[in-house]
Order: C-alpha cells, then sequence, then structure tokens
C-alpha cells in the first residue's frame, strides 16, 4: 500500500527572487522519493484552501526534498510563510516523469517557474546537456545548475540578464537529437513547433487538479490518443501529443 | 459490540460509508492506499452508454469551502466499463453501484439493460448532473419528468434502484415522492449545487458551460437539510451527499434520517479519507455506546 499525505518537517523556505521561493522538506522515506518530472500535492493547512497544490520536484539531495514555487494565489501564499520546523502534509511522488533513457545531444528548455522539474533532470542527465533558461527579469538558480551542464543560454524580457526576449528566440533545434521542455503553454507550443523530429520533443504539462491521483479528471487533457490525466498518465507527454490551444 | 451494518433495499453494506460517483474512479487509484473492501460501497464514475471525453476548458475551479467542477461525465462508456473495470470491482469486497447517466431516456434504459446482465449489486440513476447539456439535470429538476424516466428505467431493471436527487428540484419533497412512487428503492441526494464563478481579469465566466457543480464542505447544511426534510416524507432508505469531510459529519447525517452516506469531494484531499471516516465512526459508536446505527438514525 501506498502511504496517503505524510507530515513532513520544513527544513528551510527561502524567497530567491521576488515571489520565487525555495522550499526544503525533510523526509524520511524508505520508497523512491520521484524522478524528475513527478510531483508532490502539498498543503500546510487544514481544509482553507480546501484543495492541496501540485508542485514538481526540483531537487532531491538524501532526505531532502526540494520545491520551487511562484506566489501568485492563496495556496502558495500560506507556503511563503512557513518557517524551518514548521509541519507540511506531502502526497506523492505523483505522475509519470522524464524518460532518463536519452541518447544524443540533449536540450533542456525552461520558462520561468517551469525551471523547477528541469533543475533536478540536469542533475540526473548530466551528460554535456545544453539548458536554455527564460525568464521574466531576475535570474535563479543558474549557478547550482552550472555544475550539471555543458552550457547555458539565459534570457531576459527586460534584458537585464543574458539575451533580451524569449527564450524561443536563441532556441536553435536543429542542435539537438532529444529537448525537454517545461513552461508557460505558449512556450512549450513553440518549441515543439520549431523541432523537426517532434517524437523526441518532451514536455510537462500543467493543469488546474483537485486530486493530483488520477480520479477527480480535472485536469485531463486532449492528447493524440485520447483523454489523459495530466496527473497520473503526465505530466511528461510527448510534444507531438498534446494539442497546445485546447 | 457495535455493529455498523446496513440494508438498503435488500442489499447489505457493512457500513455506511460509499464512495461517491465522481470522486472515486473505478476504484483502482484508491486500492493502492487502502483495501477499498474497507467501503460499505462505491458507487462509479458516471456511466452514459456511449464514452465521452467530457467537457472543455477549465474543469475544476476552487472556492470557499468548496470545488466547482464542470468534468461532463468523462467515462468510457458502458461496455467498455463492464469489460474492463468490472471485473476489478467486483474482486472487491463491497458493494458495487453503477452510476447511470444518459441524454434521453432510452439511453437509459438501454445502459440498465446492459447492467442488468452483470454482477453489479445496484444502480444509481444519476438524473442530476449538472455539466451535460441535454439529460442530466434537465430530467431531475421537474417531478413529472423525473417520474416519467424512473418510471421507463424500473420496467426493466432488475437490480435495486438509487435515484440520485439533484438539489435543483423545484420542490424537493415533491420530487422525492414522485420518484419513489415511480418505483426507486432508494434515494441519493444530493448532487452537485449549479453554481456561477466568474474571472474578473478576463471578463467571463470560469467555466465554458457558464455554470458548474459546487461540492464541498459549503454545502453541507443545506445538503443535510434536504435529507432531514426528504427522509421525513418518504419510506424508503435515503442515502445523504454533501460536504462530508470527516465522521462527525456522517453521524449528522444518519441523525438527520439517512440511512448511509456518500463521501465525495474529501477524497479529493486526501485518499484515506473513507477509510478514516469508517474508523471514526466506530470510535464514536464505542465511546457513546451505541451499539447501532439505527439507535440514531432520524432522530432530529
Amino acid at each position: 500500500m501506498k502511504v496517503g499525505y505524510r507530515e513532513v518537517d520544513i527544513f528551510s523556505n527561502t524567497e530567491i527572487a521576488k515571489d520565487i521561493f525555495e522550499l526544503k522538506v525533510q523526509i524520511e522515506s524508505n520508497d523512491s522519493m520521484g524522478d524528475p518530472g513527478q510531483f508532490y500535492m502539498l498543503r500546510s493547512w487544514d481544509l482553507d484552501p480546501l484543495l492541496s497544490r501540485p508542485f514538481s520536484i526540483c531537487n532531491v539531495e538524501e532526505s531532502v526534498l526540494t520545491f520551487l514555487y511562484k506566489v501568485v494565489g492563496r495556496g502558495t501564499n500560506y507556503l511563503s510563510k512557513l518557517k524551518p520546523k514548521d509541519k507540511l502534509k506531502v502526497l506523492g511522488p505523483l505522475g509519470n516523469g522524464f524518460n532518463l533513457n536519452v541518447s544524443g545531444k540533449v536540450a533542456l528548455i525552461s520558462g520561468g517557474i517551469g525551471i523547477a522539474p528541469m533543475i533536478y533532470l540536469a542533475k540526473k542527465l548530466n551528460t554535456g546537456i545544453d539548458f536554455y533558461a527564460g525568464f521574466t527579469n531576475e535570474v535563479y538558480y543558474m549557478d547550482y545548475v552550472r555544475k550539471y551542464v555543458a552550457k547555458i543560454y539565459i534570457t531576459t524580457e527586460d534584458g537585464s540578464t543574458g539575451q533580451k526576449g524569449f527564450i524561443t528566440d536563441i532556441f536553435r533545434p536543429e542542435k539537438y537529437d532529444v529537448v525537454f521542455t517545461c513552461g508557460p503553454s505558449p512556450m512549450m507550443k513553440k518549441v515543439v513547433e520549431n523541432c523537426e523530429n517532434k517524437s523526441s520533443v518532451f514536455v510537462s504539462m500543467e493543469s488546474v487538479m483537485a486530486c493530483g491521483m488520477g480520479v477527480c479528471l480535472g485536469c485531463s487533457i486532449k492528447t493524440k490518443s485520447g483523454m489523459k490525466r495530466v496527473c497520473k498518465e503526465g505530466p511528461v507527454f510527448k510534444g507531438e501529443e498534446v494539442f497546445f490551444d485546447d | 459490540m457495535i455493529d455498523t451494518k446496513v440494508n438498503i433495499a435488500g442489499v447489505e453494506f457493512k457500513n455506511p460509508v460509499i464512495a461517491a460517483s465522481g470522486t472515486f474512479g473505478f476504484g483502482r487509484e484508491f486500492s493502492e492506499y487502502f483495501p477499498i473492501s474497507k467501503l460499505g460501497g462505491l458507487s462509479t464514475k458516471g456511466l452514459t452508454l456511449r464514452q465521452r471525453e467530457g467537457n472543455k476548458g477549465v474543469r475544476i475551479h476552487e472556492t470557499t469551502g468548496g470545488i466547482m467542477n464542470s468534468i461532463g461525465l468523462q467515462n468510457p462508456g458502458i461496455d467498455a466499463f463492464i469489460e474492463e473495470e468490472l471485473p476489478f470491482l467486483n474482486s472487491q469486497d463491497t458493494v458495487i453501484i453503477a452510476n447511470v447517466s444518459g441524454n434521453t431516456i432510452e439511453e437509459y434504459v438501454i445502459s440498465v439493460e446492459k447492467l442488468n446482465q452483470t454482477e453489479i449489486d445496484m444502480i444509481e440513476l444519476n438524473i442530476s448532473c449538472p455539466n451535460v447539456k441535454e439529460g442530466g439535470i434537465s430530467f431531475g429538476t421537474k417531478a413529472e419528468i423525473a417520474s416519467n424516466v424512473v418510471t421507463q428505467v424500473r420496467k426493466v431493471c432488475q437490480k435495486s434502484l438509487i435515484v440520485k436527487l439533484s438539489p435543483s428540484a423545484e420542490n424537493m419533497v415533491e420530487m422525492a415522492e414522485s420518484c419513489v412512487e415511480a418505483g426507486a428503492d432508494a434515494l441519493s441526494l444530493v448532487n452537485t449545487f449549479p453554481a456561477l464563478a466568474i474571472d474578473i481579469s478576463k471578463k467571463k465566466a470560469i467555466f465554458d458551460n457558464i455554470t458548474a457543480g459546487l461540492s464541498g464542505p459549503c454545502i453541507k447544511p443545506i445538503a443535510l437539510r434536504m435529507v432531514y426534510e426528504v427522509s421525513k416524507a418518504v419510506d424508503v432508505p435515503i442515502i445523504g451527499i454533501g460536504g462530508i469531510m470527516d465522521y462527525r459529519d456522517v453521524i449528522e447525517y444518519i441523525m438527520a434520517g439517512a440511512w448511509a452516506v456518500q463521501v465525495g469531494t474529501a477524497n479529493f484531499i486526501n485518499p484515506n479519507a473513507c477509510a478514516e471516516i469508517i474508523e471514526g465512526i466506530e470510535e464514536y459508536l464505542q465511546k457513546e455506546g451505541i451499539s447501532t446505527l439505527e439507535e440514531i438514525r432520524g432522530i432530529i
């Protein structure tokens, strides 16, 4: 049997850029704490808000699990107030992550807070990959990622770091055999469109979800092989399988 | 010695906790968290004659004390359910209730005829889904229309028949009485409340269908009042549904007149919710020196 929600201790909860928080929790677990692309449902409250919030695994180091989140609403606002030793309830790891068994030249492309699963993915692949990261203005986590990748490409919308513009402006798909991407839907759509070999582009989808475990069907998306649950069959899908406009 | 068993329309439930339709899939996902044979029963995701993809756009929206959903009966269709999901459910030691929806009376009838041939324990007729354009709730607002659906289904239905009522019924008691008269063996109430949420930056409704079904703790006091009123008016067993989050809520429903309950939204925020509620009921009865649910049923 899988365990349900576990109560864990907050190790740290740090604002690393405006409204961007790095949350580390301590988990004692004999099972896998999760693979890149998998996620956890988190809640630090009782019944208000009612639902838990899904977050990708950003890193796993021994018994410490890292999440990265942007404060956008009530749930993330509550999370941002947590202090070390506070309690948090977690359910996971959930969903299907990225296929790590790839060969050839690999590119990781992230937009904004979509960088979260890409950090853990970069660390796990750790084989001369190129990392493309697009930000609005403030840049974060690049020093950590540098240890695991061959080259980093950065864009900011205000041009404060790296090249001014969007990450899709500088991404050169023809250089790569495999592409992994996570970020805003229009960004991922463009990445898939630009890649000629679409069967080797993998996207991490986001959707509003209630349960995170495949029963509410709130996060279902239409794919070329029928309706799929982002939380269960995903969140990672082949780029050619999904429709970004629906 | 406490006994939580309850008999509804000739079907014995080991306890009064039934997983509500649309919140428990076909049981597989939850069976990874706890043995689902602990449940009194399980009502399947709403089934339709043909497969449905469900609704487009936003499907879930959180609100204070509740969630709104507009899934739109995404399901594999009756035949695929019988072939692919039912064998697993039948292997579980719990009451299996097939929740059936339709766009037309004929669709309900064909679906029920197909289910007659299976080992399903009961059928729950969903005349109250707020998220489909035809059928669903339109059958559940006017008593004479509901009565017609139930009469036609009753003619063919060889299983015990539960009718699931909508809180949008023009007159809840009249609706309940009509459904019983038309042949319902039991009633379950209530389905979600049609509700509205607006995105003020996009200046349009959150949901493509404009309205969606509200569930969760915010609806509990209203649903509880409806169960109370209906249980006083009809003689068939009532299954109470609406915002049950813990065992205390279940006891309230039993005291209001319910024989059993369905737990829905709580499953989304805790996969072990039903198992914990069942334990909580047992502990409560033990502590209060109550040996059967009948002792407290309808005492209000």
